[in-house]
């Protein structure tokens, strides 16, 4: 039974009670309300990355929060004439049309009033949500009225829905996904380039229009499992985490469509479970669980994806300094060969590396076969492998081509050339470096040497880099 | 050509040719009161490659636009193949300037090319595998199908230029309108892109570019719509692309008439 929102004191139910409620035995009536849930938020999910894409989120929002002046209206009709005040059908019905008010409004207002469309977003929802809730405690201090059902719609109740209702928001959301799919690539071009899709004989308007439509039908029949604060979310957050994952709007379209549908089960299971807990809040948080899920562990585009790749990249570029440094360190003592000794710390003090760097540098390169660990004078050192030599051979002639090229065309100071030059260096791939070499070649700028000579560097090469 | 409801066709007037492709009769169009395109009669000539130039803010994007119903006309009308643009869009390709595409937005190069065929393809009807070939097809012809996977942030800018001239052929169309193709690319784009409309000039299909570059209008194109607002003169490049035309195009701009000078003088 509902009892205060404010109430939150709950019974814990047996693991038994858990387990028939998620398999969708707790009862007929339990068991259809968990499945209208789940539709609604496939359908929301589905329809929030079209909403995601296109932009329109803060409409959703809006819609949700100038609902409630129709339903307070609505419920005050229906009691005036004897009708039955709690009839979804009714309510939503009064729902939609004040909706709808807003959305002209929205519309007058930019047309006249000269305001952005956020601005009148904000002020349109603001104002017919303040007119809600002065209807809603007018109607509460009328005694004959019962108005627990109304507030619901403030912050969502699924233990409220009887059978009829779930049936209702079900089919709804059912053939709202259904329309989405259909218009799937007509969604797609739209919310990829409007422009074109008018080129090509596409009504955008009215491919927007059924867009609107698909955002209203979701908010209006998320109203009462969600409730108006909380029902935009059911858009937003899968379509959001969706993103993480793909990057095909028709995988995006599909994840977030399951995304939804996982929290509206979950989020109804809780709330037949623990009927005090309100049911918007726990489909929110269940999808708002799976967003921080997926911001983190996705591959590619997760946190945890970037960081690694965001190693592995410094990793490789101070590898890459450390075959340079040894290389010219051996190079300024004439002792160009595999096997001289080269001091790891010296390049690295120079380099300004961790301890903890130096060491994985070491491992890494001598992984690979580039390195060997030798004796100088008793103390440590590497010596660079026959491979070794050829790579930082390799590595030094890019970097003095670059360096060069730097120079003489781009107006960098000589002396500031090793830094430029650094970056280009590490953004550009081999075949960019063969085709400058073939410019530069054929603009008689770079000396005709055969691949195993290595320039002159242009500029003096710091003492630190020595070896001994 | 037979009139519709009453009223004759550009083509009964004797300013306009029957078998132009593109047929601009009296267009004038203005953003927020202001005139952008004053008086505009201009009729394009079928099977070939035709530059339009101008300074900034000359109205030659706006131009394109029109043609393409994307802004409203205060006065005039263009036909398409005789006919008024609107009815002809499956005959129009578009090529639009690069810069306001949104390059994270989750699609891949292939599905940006499947949607110049999405008009052919109807209302609620999926893009089938016999379309994503098709589509394929059109990115070998610009040499990116290694590409067809990658989702668009990862090709270089040349790269992009590429996957949307493919869309724009995969509309399969007879006029093409093409907005700045050459700006920011690579040699070798420019060069495939080249390829590319000299190919669809031989097949007969009709391009319009709005080119930046006044240095490679004579090699690339073979006639030239000078615009200011007003059409200043067009025609075949070798007798339309002079001087004195130039400077008329762009007034009083030194540096800009240096390097128009130096392309006519190039080419004498």
């Amino acid at each position: 039974m509902p009892g205060s929102i404010t109430d939150v004191s709950v019974s814990l139910p047996s693991l038994d009670a858990i387990i028939r409620a998620l398999t969708l035995r707790a009862g007929y009536n339990s068991a259809v309300v968990v499945i209208s849930a789940s539709l609604l938020g496939l359908a929301g999910g589905a329809i929030g990355t079209l909403t995601l894409l296109r932009k329109r989120a803060l409409i959703g929002d809006a819609l949700a929060h100038a609902a409630l002046p129709g339903l307070a209206t609505a419920f005050l009709a229906a009691s005036a004439i004897g009708a039955n005040p709690r009839s979804l059908p009714i309510l939503l019905g009064g729902a939609l049309v004040s909706g709808v008010l807003a959305g002209l409004a929205v519309l007058l207002i930019r047309m006249h009033g000269r305001l952005r469309e956020d601005a009148a977003i904000g002020v349109v929802l603001s104002v017919f949500f303040g007119a809600g809730i002065v209807l809603l405690s007018a109607i509460q201090s009328l005694r004959h009225a019962n108005v627990a059902g109304l507030s619901h719609f403030i912050y969502g109740q699924t233990a409220a829905m009887n059978r009829s209702d779930a049936v209702l928001i079900g089919a709804i959301a059912v053939v709202a996904f259904g329309a989405a799919v259909l218009l799937f690539k007509e969604f797609r071009v739209v919310c990829f380039d409007d422009r074109f899709a008018a080129a090509i004989g596409l009504n955008v308007g009215l491919i927007d229009l059924l867009m609107l439509a698909l955002i209203v039908a979701v908010i209006i029949i998320g109203l009462q499992a969600v409730g108006i604060i909380l029902v935009v979310a059911l858009l937003i957050i899968p379509a959001a985490a969706a993103r993480f994952w793909t990057d095909r709007m028709g995988g995006m379209f599909a994840l977030s469509a399951v995304l939804g549908a996982l929290s509206g089960y979950f989020g109804a299971v809780a709330s037949s479970l623990l009927p005090r807990l309100p049911a918007g809040a726990v489909i929110v948080l269940t999808s708002g669980m799976l967003f921080v899920m997926s911001m983190l562990i996705a591959p590619r585009r997760g946190v945890a994806a970037s960081a690694l790749r965001m190693l592995g990249l410094r990793a490789r570029i101070a590898c890459e300094h450390f075959l340079r440094g040894a290389y010219e360190a051996l190079e300024a003592d004439g002792d160009l060969r595999a096997g001289s000794a080269v001091r790891l710390d010296r390049i690295g003090a120079a380099r300004g590396w961790s301890s903890p760097m130096r060491a994985m540098v070491g491992r890494l390169l001598q992984s690979r076969g580039l390195i060997v660990p030798v004796k100088a004078g008793g103390a440590r050192a590497w010596a660079l492998t026959e491979r070794g030599l050829t790579e930082s051979a390799r590595l030094v002639r890019n970097h003095r081509l670059w360096e060069e090229y730097v120079t003489t065309h781009s107006s960098v100071a000589a002396s500031h050339a090793d830094f430029s030059a650094d970056r280009v260096e590490h953004a550009l791939s081999e075949d960019i470096i063969k085709e400058l070499e073939l410019e530069l070649r054929r603009r008689g700028e770079l000396p005709d040497e055969p691949v195993e000579r290595v320039p002159a560097s242009i500029h003096t090469i710091g003492p630190a880099s020595k070896a001994g | 050509m037979t009139p519709r409801t009453g009223r004759a066709t550009l083509a009964a007037r004797p300013e306009h040719s029957a078998s132009s492709p593109l047929s601009i009769h009296d267009v004038t169009v203005a953003y927020h009161r202001k005139p952008v395109l004053w008086d505009i009669d201009y009729d394009a000539p079928a099977a070939s490659l035709t530059a339009i130039v101008g300074p900034n803010g000359s109205g030659k994007s706006t131009l394109i636009k029109a043609c393409l119903g994307l802004v409203p006309l205060v006065s005039g009308t263009i036909e398409i193949f005789g006919a008024p643009g609107r009815t002809q869009r499956r005959l129009v390709g578009y090529l639009p300037q690069r810069e306001s595409v949104d390059w994270d937005f989750p699609v891949s190069a292939l599905e940006v090319v499947a949607m110049g065929r999405y008009a052919r393809i109807g209302w609620c009807r999926p893009v089938t595998k016999a379309h994503r070939q098709a589509a394929l097809g059109f990115l070998a012809q610009v040499g990116m199908e290694e590409y067809a996977d990658r989702q668009i942030a990862q090709l270089s800018g040349g790269q992009q230029q590429r996957v949307f001239l493919a869309r724009a052929l995969a509309q399969e169309a007879r006029l093409y309108f093409m907005d700045e193709p050459f700006a920011g690319v690579d040699a070798a784009t420019e060069r495939a892109i080249i390829d590319v409309l000299r190919a669809l000039k031989a097949a007969g299909c009709t391009v319009i570019c709005v080119h930046h570059d006044l240095q490679t209008v004579p090699e690339y194109f073979d006639h030239v719509l000078l615009l200011n607002a007003r059409v200043i003169a067009s025609g075949p490049v070798k007798e339309t692309f002079t001087r004195e035309n130039l400077q008329r195009t762009y007034g009083g701009r030194l540096t800009l008439l240096e390097a128009a000078a130096q392309a006519v003088a190039a080419r004498r």
